[in-house]
């Protein structure tokens, strides 16, 4: 078990975003969280990554009690994240946004950097690498000195999934990634996050909307609906569930 | 002891020129999120446009108080519009440099125009009372008692009119109240000019009791600040407490303590409890 | 293009040689002191771009560490220590200062960082106004002794008392702060200190930790401050309380706006070209700090990258327009 995730509650002024959902994450699983907008899965999301603290619950990563751990130490102990507004850092170059995302696996601080010690040109040699590495795959390698500014909306996405990647993570959670993308450009992420998977090795928990594409990839399924869980199970299992036809007519059910 | 209540009595006028300076820069700071640094400098205007008016065209007290009210209120939509709309969406860093050049051109200009000494404006109530030992001039009975006044009806004005109302949905919620057809514009407009002006008003009331000096909105203005955040931003009652709280600390203190350290107390106590409680005394998390 | 030239080395050859050669060209004493002081400034500036320009945080404390710095300088070498040993104590107390500060004010927002730091500055200088015993109140220190002379074998000893030596020092320092700002800016280090300024929030979430980056930022940004307000001390002569005033940080925040942030070139461009301006439009002295002021609101809402930063704007710019037609042209071919 990878995640596991306890009774987790958040309360926002009195309103229960996330209401005593519990779930696990395998290894090695493609787990898909749908739900109708306003479920709460990003605010689940942001329990998991540190972002938000819970309220009441617990989160535990590999047997190692998480809760209320701050964002950045959650990163280091492998869960990489992808923001639905497709987070990057737009002041900076494309392989320079990726070096960022590797920066937690390198060493040297501020006497190496000063002094250009041979740790220093260690890191710097490895992110060089890394960050070709993962320039090829997610396909960006002829934009790496460009400005994030100049990318295309699904390059953009491709670019914050690769620095979510770049970092060695466990278990990557990914929201929205395919968000106002056309056709072409969604089967594109969907092709890229199965490389994740099957390549990489990487555990991929992802938030979707677009019932087709999430039916083809997820090994399993968890459906929100006003911050509880309604239903669990496979793909087909949840096609077929009445409780969640029930919540999701009226909204988004074929995509 | 009646050191110590008169203390008390100079801590309440304080006190009060305090809470209306606060309250303005909560509500602009609250409500429209700008960090408005030149708010203490505007203040200052507010003493100089009044006192130009009473020395140069002979205005009486009162009608140079209610016309610099209204100038200031003017300034403070330009200031908005000039100053900080621009960099709405931009880093919040950028309206803090802003406001910094917007709080240079002020103090120069004032300099420029009246020189750097301090000037006096005279008082219109010179009369004094003694009330149980305590000695109590007039015109600081006054500015208590229009401080009261002008918080009575800011309240009134928040809670009970369209406008007013209309700038607390800005608050709560800027995009909904778009959604509803809220001018949203106007009403930063409004919310400014309110600010700008009752700062005014609490100079006008305060001047004839100091000298009126360049710099004196530059302290004031921070400390209005450590008021605001140590109060909660937005909160009207956490500006009038904490300016009533720290005009008393500060005479009372003054008054036993050293004098000349007075203006470090209130900036001290703003770095120690910022530690303790980075989100201020009253602050909510997040955002 | 513009950025290009730039990158070229043997620009700065030339302006190594030109700065070095400086006292054989300038010979009015008055000219040399505004050059000292634009070199002085250009320390200060270029260490309050690391902490507002590159990771984004507006300290404006930065004058009340220069003061730090050169008040305890001057009571060290006044009660004997050598120039030499109270230097770097002098940027060691004010980098400790800013550490103390710090702690407290860069867990909160930025716009209370912003005032907590404003209030800060406003302490120190009180404090310098008023402490009496020790720093003399409003009247200041005076008689602080020059930097004491170096020894040099066979060749007799530098003293400072020439103007010629005195800019050497500095320009010594300058370049010192230069080539330390140039190795942590452009680095894996620089790059989390403009992540924390780019998207505080990502950066975390990749693993950057934020709090000890900006607390790093700024306690290397007040050691070299406070380095810069011990020099200014020795050589000055004489300090007072208007030495960290806020005045001075809203000075260096228009040379370091319009030189242009996050380069390294801008804040000494910025400190350099702005006072010489002044200079020579004497006439406005009255009205310098509502040009400046104007300047700083134009400044930061249409170029708020500043001179040298709006090379980089170009770039970028040029970049994203010709990167679309080229996607538009593809586009148009596939279909």
């Amino acid at each position: 078990m990878l995640l596991e995730a306890e009774n987790l509650t958040k309360h926002f002024a009195g309103l229960a975003a996330v209401n005593n959902v519990s779930l696990n994450v395998k290894e090695g699983e493609i787990l898909a969280i749908v739900g109708p907008n306003g479920a709460g899965k990003s605010v689940l999301f942001g329990l998991i990554s540190g972002l938000l603290r819970p309220t009441s619950g617990h989160i535990r990563m590999q047997d190692t009690e998480i809760t209320g751990w701050k964002p950045h130490r959650i990163a280091r102990q492998g869960i990489a994240r992808t923001f639905q507004t497709t987070a990057l850092f737009d002041q900076l170059r494309v392989m320079d946004n990726l070096a960022i995302g590797y920066r937690q696996r390198t060493a040297g601080g501020f006497w190496s950097t000063l002094l250009h010690t041979r740790r220093w040109e260690e890191d710097k040699n490895r992110t060089t690498a890394k960050v070709m590495e993962i320039l090829s795959f997610i396909g960006l390698a002829e934009k790496a000195f460009h400005f994030v500014s100049a990318l295309s909306q699904a390059e953009q996405k491709r670019l914050s999934i690769g620095v979510a990647l770049i970092s060695e993570p466990k278990m990557i959670l990914l929201d929205e990634p395919t968000g106002g993308l056309i056709l072409e450009d969604t089967d594109q992420i969907t092709d890229l996050i199965k490389k994740i998977h099957k390549v990489a090795g990487v555990t991929v928990c992802l938030i979707e909307h677009k019932m087709r594409m999430v039916m083809g990839l997820a090994d399993r399924m968890i459906v929100l609906n006003f911050g509880s869980v309604i239903a669990e199970g496979t793909p087909v299992e949840i096609s077929q569930n009445p409780k969640v036809i029930e919540a999701y007519l009226g909204g988004e059910s074929v995509a | 002891m009646d050191l110590f209540f008169q203390q008390v009595f100079n801590g309440i006028m304080l006190g009060s020129t305090y809470a209306i300076v606060a309250l303005g820069l909560t509500l602009v700071f609250g409500i429209l999120h700008i960090p408005n640094f030149a708010h203490g400098h505007l203040y200052m205007l507010g003493a100089y446009v009044s006192f130009f008016l009473m020395t140069l065209y002979g205005f009486g007290f009162w009608p140079a108080l209610i016309a610099s009210v209204v100038i200031l209120g003017l300034i403070g939509i330009v200031v908005e519009r000039v100053v900080y709309r621009p960099l709405r969406d931009k880093p919040h860093i950028n309206s803090f440099i802003s406001a910094v050049g917007a709080l240079m051109v002020l103090e120069t200009s004032v300099i420029v125009f009246w020189g750097p000494q301090g000037r006096r404006i005279p008082n219109p109530y010179p009369g004094i009372v003694d009330v149980l030992g305590i000695t109590m001039s007039y015109q600081r009975l006054l500015v208590i008692l229009a401080a009261i006044v002008l918080i009575a009806l800011l309240q009134i004005f928040i809670k009970r009119t369209t406008p007013g109302i209309t700038i607390e949905a800005v608050a709560q919620n800027r995009e909904g109240a778009m959604l509803v057809g809220v001018n949203v514009n106007w009403v930063s407009s409004l919310t400014f000019a309110i600010s700008t002006g009752t700062a005014a008003a609490a100079a006008c009331l305060v001047a004839p009791i100091f000298m009126i000096t360049p710099t004196m909105g530059a302290l004031l203005g921070m400390k209005a600040f450590v008021i605001v955040i140590l109060g909660g931003l937005g909160s009207i009652p956490g500006a009038i407490l904490g300016g009533y709280i720290l005009g008393l600390l500060e005479a009372i203190g003054g008054g036993y303590l050293s004098a000349a350290y007075k203006d470090v107390y209130a900036f001290g106590a703003l770095i120690l409890i910022l530690s303790i409680r980075p989100t201020g005394l009253f602050g909510k998390e997040g955002s | 293009m513009a950025v290009k030239f730039l990158r070229e080395k043997w620009i700065y050859v030339l302006l190594l040689v030109l700065a070095l050669a400086l006292p054989l060209l300038v010979t009015n004493r008055y000219h040399f002191q505004i050059i000292i002081m634009g070199c002085l400034f250009s320390i200060a500036t270029l260490s309050m771009n690391l902490i507002l320009g590159y990771t984004g945080q507006a300290s404006l404390a930065h004058a009340g560490f220069f003061g730090l710095g050169a008040y305890g300088l001057a009571l060290m070498t006044k009660s004997g220590i050598s120039f030499w040993l109270a230097l770097p104590f002098s940027g060691l107390f004010a980098a400790l200062i800013g550490f103390l500060i710090g702690l407290p004010t860069l867990r909160t927002r930025g716009s209370y960082f912003a005032i907590s730091t404003m209030c800060f500055g406003v302490i120190v200088s009180l404090v310098a106004g008023n402490w009496i015993e020790v720093t003399g109140g409003f009247n200041g220190i005076v008689g602080i002794p020059v930097p004491s002379p170096i020894p040099l074998p066979f060749l007799g000893e530098i003293s400072f008392q020439t103007q010629a030596a005195q800019y050497y020092l500095v320009l010594a320092f300058l370049l010192l702060t230069l080539l330390i700002m140039n190795r942590l800016v452009h680095s894996l280090l620089g790059l989390s200190f403009m992540a924390i300024r780019n998207n505080e929030v990502l950066a975390e979430a990749v693993g950057v930790p934020t709090f000890v980056g900006k607390v790093l930022s700024f306690v290397v940004a007040n050691f070299f401050a406070g380095m810069a307000g011990g020099i200014y001390a020795s050589l000055m002569g004489n300090i007072s309380p208007g030495t960290a005033s806020l005045d001075l940080t809203f000075n260096w925040l228009v040379f370091l706006l319009l030189g242009g942030v996050a380069t390294l070139s801008g804040p000494i461009v910025g400190a350099f070209a702005i006072p010489v301006l002044m200079e020579y439009l004497q006439f406005l002295a009255e009205y310098r700090m509502i040009i400046f002021g104007v300047l700083l609101i134009v400044v930061i809402i249409y170029f708020p990258r500043g001179l040298m930063g709006a090379f980089t704007t170009l770039q970028e710019r040029v970049q994203a327009v010709y990167g679309r037609r080229k996607e538009a042209v593809k586009g148009a071919a596939r279909s």
